[in-house]
């Protein structure tokens, strides 16, 4: 039997252990609060946006006579032969199956569109990792060695996504887009609804579908035990289960370019569409940005919870054993003196 | 008291200005426009520029690069990528982001690059103006 000195060891190790995964928790809780306002701060903006969209979309001058659909580079759909997959991982890890359930995805992804030639931009250190290990890095200039390759790095900017610096990395695809280099663009990514409704999700972001919708290529949902466990520590941490309510600001964002008032239009509306509906595509990049960093610092404050739990089973179990080897000491103590005295 | 009109400015990440004015100044695309309470409803593209607002003794000033305006009677709804407040810009870095943007005029190769360039003059220029009329 451990003698009681190591064993008490342990514990104080795996107290110190617990501290810190409990400080993790909370931070990782504040961040996850943090991270869900701006998803909702951004929201205004698209909503309005997309609402301008859809009523140009409707007038005459923006449509094809011949189709009676709107014409624009981007919304013409084309055969898929190259195709662009941004995959948004996170920084950092212990945030339990955050990176490794999003790289499984996007892989599943890159099998199923086995065939084409596929440009990789990785957003985040551990998408980053994760393909340099498996394909060749390539600037999109270069001309292709491999059907895929990463063609983008994009690390530290989801510490705070700000539209600045990722409007950038959307426009550079949306050109590429444009130019007819590739025919698709997908964001893999982790949708976020609220702790316990989130799921990992490919959402073709070009060609432009249905406006103000999001066409998701594939969906994977939590499980029933992700989803206990991530509710649990919600429940400790004080972060709300319920999504957020956004029906004020929708309905506020709704009425921003009504169809039924007769505008002066400044600028024909063919123009202002073509100018917009890039806008509108840097938007939904963005928000896959913002979802998935609140969705990583849920996966952390999780995992954490998880880990501090599983910390407190330990000094339980430990403290059982240590006190089963101290009263065994006691006892051999016991017997020793008691067969001592017999002796005598 | 004057009558006022509603002005909201939104950019992707927050909303900027929630506020009532007396009258608005906007840089539309094929130049300013100025906006006096019960306008006739307007759409219109915004250029690099700046944003002017009065409430009662106060001017408010921002700048914007590339946005988009709705006008109503009562309501200006502006959909901005970047606004900021005078108060809010940074100025060391506005004029480090003037210098960039000189050094890549002179280096363009082609036009594209040289758009670029000359757009990213634009808008710090605009913001430097916008911070130094304080």
């Amino acid at each position: 039997m451990a003698n009681v000195l190591d064993i008490r060891r342990r514990i104080r190790s795996v107290k110190s252990t617990r501290q810190i995964t409990k400080a993790m928790k909370m931070v990782s809780a504040a961040k996850l609060r943090r991270a869900q306002e701006r998803a909702l701060a951004a929201r205004p903006y698209a909503q309005m946006l997309t609402n301008v969209l859809k009523s140009l979309y409707l007038r005459a001058d923006v449509t094809d006579p011949d189709t009676g659909l709107a014409k624009h580079p981007l919304l013409e759909s084309r055969p898929e032969r190259n195709i662009v997959v941004v995959v948004v991982t996170g920084d950092r890890g212990l945030a339990g199956g955050f990176n490794s359930n999003l790289l499984k995805a996007a892989q599943r992804f890159l099998d199923s569109k086995s065939g084409l030639n596929v440009d990789i931009e990785c957003v985040g250190r551990k998408g980053r990792d994760y393909f340099r290990r498996r394909v060749p890095g390539q600037s999109a200039e270069e001309a292709r060695t491999s059907p895929v390759r990463v063609t983008g790095e994009h690390l530290g900017i989801l510490k705070v996504p700000q539209f600045s610096t990722v409007a950038p990395i959307a426009e550079d695809i949306i050109e590429r887009y444009s130019r007819g280099e590739v025919d698709a663009v997908y964001v893999v990514f982790n949708e976020f609804k609220s702790v316990i409704a989130q799921r990992l999700v490919v959402e073709q972001v070009l060609p432009v579908g249905k406006l103000g919708e999001h066409n998701i290529e594939q969906a994977v949902e939590l499980s029933l035990e992700e989803r206990e466990a991530a509710g649990e520590a919600a429940v400790t941490s004080g972060v709300s289960l319920k999504p957020q309510d956004t029906t004020e600001v929708d309905r506020h964002a709704a009425g921003f370019v009504d169809g039924h008032v007769d505008y002066i239009y400044e600028q024909p509306a063919a123009q202002l569409f073509r100018e917009l509906l890039p806008k509108y595509v840097i938007a939904q990049i963005y928000r896959s940005m913002l979802e998935s960093v609140a969705a990583e610092h849920a996966a952390r404050m999780t995992a954490m919870d998880s880990a501090t739990n599983n910390a407190g089973e330990l000094i339980d179990s430990l403290t059982l054993t240590m006190n089963r080897a101290r009263q065994a000491a006691i006892t051999k103590e016991i017997i020793e003196i008691v067969s001592g005295a017999a002796a005598l | 008291m004057a009558e006022t009109i509603e002005l909201e400015i939104v950019t992707p990440e927050r909303l900027v200005v929630k506020d009532r004015a007396e009258s608005v100044q906007i840089p539309g695309r094929g130049g300013y426009l100025g906006i006096l309470p019960g306008h006739a409803p307007l759409i219109s593209e915004l250029a690099v520029g700046e944003i002017t607002y009065k409430h009662g003794s106060a001017t408010t000033r921002l700048s914007v690069a590339w946005g988009f305006a709705e006008v109503l009677p009562e309501k200006i709804t502006i959909l901005a990528e970047t606004a900021e407040l005078a108060a809010d810009i940074d100025v060391p870095r506005a004029e480090a982001a003037l210098a960039r943007a000189q050094q890549r005029i002179k280096e363009a190769e082609d036009s594209a690059a040289y758009e670029e360039a000359a757009a990213a003059l634009a808008r710090a220029e605009t913001r430097l103006a916008v911070a130094k009329q304080q």
